[in-house]
């Protein structure tokens, strides 16, 4: 039994005040990562993957009101904490990499200025200290000249460049954590791959702990030790990647699989799964998923599933599928 | 960038020549040339009338007097004012520092008051404090000048007798003009006295002539600074870790001011014409007087001239403000 995970949250929920009324965008979720380990968070927009991690970060403006049973990063209560104890850890201990690396930078100032800030804030540099570091982080997440690069401005370099630049200023305080939302979305399928294995490499050699955030299940696949897959705000399964892949046990999971081109070789079409995330007004009677599910019954239409214990996890689901790879998704 | 500049001042020409002739035009319009005006109710023969016409050269055709003026100003000689027989441009030059020094200050109040206004507003968006500001700033821009000089001079100088009424300086004084800026000039004589005469003077002008700029400032501020925050970036520096001061006061508002530059940039024009009442209001003896006086005496030199030279300083100071929007904005520096 390890020590206690460094990230421990317990029915975790976030609601919006808006004028049609409050939003429930994450509905009661269990989170735990442990020291040095890799947990992706899958599932479609809107699933309340963002949220979950802007909620950790404790970066939700005033209207999204967060409420959980259990907060804790390190052994420290987030919940507990004034404002100024969590900026502390914030950028330091927890740090993020966002999804749009061309908007993430201040247009205004330089990328040194911007590396240097996190650590004269955090870590007390200055001077030549604090820029020999600055060219340091540069080289480590790959960016060529990196000299020179202190003084250029964020549009004069590429997507990924930012991105890697965006990642520099996150792991500057060497974090324990670093959550990673969707950071190759708005990327070119080749710089993709390049942002994904710096990730990866940097998660090793540093052995801080990453979750990322991702609607693609094929790099969930080859970074992830374990996988949270979320539905309209609620975890729908929890698993380590091996087993989740080979025989999942919530039909969206399998959806999900299916919907993969790899997997879905010698078929005419892709399989999909129909319908979308119910929104703010339209949320189902029993389980969620159950308008967009083919193996639903009566008592899933009435009745809502808690999170049932199934091999090596957890599915919230009356009827997990069984070992035998079977089509949950195909088109009905 | 000296390709851009040289581009600017190319655009200016046709703004040039288009002020020139509207004033000319517009003056001759007004009933009444400047000696009849001169003359007023004693009357003046007939042949005397002619022959005075004659010697101002105004019997010519309209394009003849205009031709000749162009061709003066293009030789940078602004003619001499019909009334006083001085340089227009001596003219302009002895009165425009009380001018200058006046729009200065209603601009920095503008400034100090509005942008912090509009950042407060913008941050607590939806209170009580914002909507006071929003609401101040609209009575603020849609109140006429002289309305507005006219109740402060009645509440605080009348009423209150906190305030002169009128001029730059008490007669107590006598400052020997050096840089034309009273402010400065009494206090390089030492004249500690003076300088708070001279600033008192200034406090209900200022206000009047930076009412309209400042509600103007704290509305483009509270925009731009409400779109600002709403960006990706804000959340990064959120997410070093930033305090909520840094957040805002660096990388929010580096932002928002490349467009309330410009917009403060734009006002200097506002400025300028709205110096002309405020200066008429409280007998300023800057430009702004004076054209109003070139006007009811016809004097066509002094007004034209006048009209080009705050002309010309509006285009000046809106070709600085590009230059200074590029400074300020990275990515419009680089791709000139």
């Amino acid at each position: 039994m390890p020590a206690m995970p460094l990230l421990d949250i317990k029915n975790l929920s976030v609601e919006f005040t808006t004028r049609a009324g409050t939003f429930r965008a994450v509905d009661g979720i269990d989170l735990t990562v442990d020291e040095g380990e890799v947990v992706g968070i899958v599932g479609e927009s809107g699933s309340g993957k963002s949220v979950t991690s802007l909620a950790v970060m404790g970066l939700l403006g005033s209207n999204g009101t967060v409420v959980a049973d259990r907060m804790h990063f390190g052994g420290k209560d987030l919940l507990a904490m004034s404002p100024s104890q969590r900026r502390k850890i914030t950028g330091k201990d927890v740090a993020m990499v966002f999804q749009e690396p061309m908007t993430s930078l201040n247009p205004c100032f330089t990328v040194g200025f911007q590396i240097m800030e996190t650590l004269k804030v955090h870590e007390g540099l200055s001077g030549k200290a604090l820029r020999n570091r600055a060219i340091e982080l540069l080289e480590q997440v790959g960016i060529p000249a990196p000299e020179s690069r202190l003084s250029a401005f964020p549009h004069q370099l590429s997507g990924g460049m930012n991105q890697r630049v965006m990642i520099a200023i996150a792991i500057a305080c060497n974090p324990r954590l670093l959550v990673a939302d969707e950071p190759t979305t708005a990327l070119d399928v080749t710089i993709q791959k390049q942002i994904l294995d710096l990730l990866v490499r940097l998660q090793k050699e540093r052995g801080m702990a990453l979750i990322l955030i991702t609607h693609d299940m094929g790099v969930v696949a080859e970074t992830a030790q374990r996988v949270v897959v979320m539905y309209a705000g609620q975890v729908a399964e929890t698993r380590p990647v091996d087993a989740l892949f080979k025989a999942p046990r919530h039909p969206y999971t399998g959806a999900l699989l299916d919907a993969l081109p790899e997997r879905a070789l010698g078929k005419r079409r892709l399989p999909t799964i129909p319908g979308v995330v119910p929104g703010i007004g339209d949320r189902p009677q029993g389980c969620l998923f159950n308008p967009r599910c083919r193996f639903a019954t009566d008592r899933c239409r009435i009745e809502r599933p808690a999170l049932f214990d199934v091999d090596a996890g957890k599915a919230r689901c009356f009827y997990p599928l069984a070992d035998a790879p079977v089509g949950a998704g195909e088109v009905l | 960038m000296l390709r851009f500049i040289l581009t600017r001042v190319s655009l200016v020409i046709p703004t040039f020549l288009g002020v020139t002739f509207l004033t000319f035009l517009l003056i001759r319009l007004v009933p009444g040339d400047p000696i009849e005006v001169r003359v007023g109710e004693r009357g003046i023969p007939p042949e005397r009338l002619l022959e005075l016409r004659h010697e101002l050269g105004l019997d010519r055709p309209l394009w003849h007097q205009f031709l000749d003026y162009i061709g003066g100003v293009l030789q940078g000689d602004l003619g001499v004012s019909l009334v006083t027989r001085n340089s227009v441009f001596s003219e302009f030059v002895t009165l425009f520092p009380a001018t200058l020094e006046l729009a200065a200050l209603a601009m920095l109040f503008a400034t100090v008051v509005g942008l912090p206004a509009g950042i407060i507003a913008a941050v607590r968006r939806g209170s009580i404090f914002d909507h006071g500001v929003m609401g101040i700033s609209l009575t603020g821009y849609s109140m006429p000048i002289f309305w507005w000089g006219l109740l402060l001079i009645l509440f605080f100088s009348v009423g209150l007798g906190w305030t002169p009424v009128s001029g730059r300086l008490d007669l107590l004084y006598y400052v020997e003009p050096v840089t034309g800026f009273m402010l400065i000039d009494t206090l390089m004589a030492g004249e500690y006295g003076a300088f708070w005469s001279a600033l008192h003077h200034l406090i209900l002008p200022m206000i009047v002539l930076g009412t309209v700029p400042l509600a103007v400032v704290a509305r483009m501020t509270r925009s731009a600074m409400l779109e600002v925050l709403g960006e990706d970036y804000i959340r990064t520096a959120k997410a070093k870790g930033l305090a909520g001061k840094r957040v805002i006061g660096l990388h929010a508002l580096r932002n928002a001011l490349i467009p309330v530059v410009t917009v403060i940039g734009l006002q200097v024009g506002t400025l300028l014409g709205g110096a002309i009442l405020t200066e008429t209001i409280f007998s300023w003896p800057g430009v702004g007087k004076w054209l109003i006086e070139s006007i009811n005496r016809r004097d066509y030199p002094a007004l034209q001239g006048g009209v080009l030279l705050i002309a010309t300083t509006v285009m000046t100071v809106n070709l600085l403000v590009d230059v200074l929007y590029g400074v300020l904005n990275p990515r419009i520096r680089h791709s000139r």
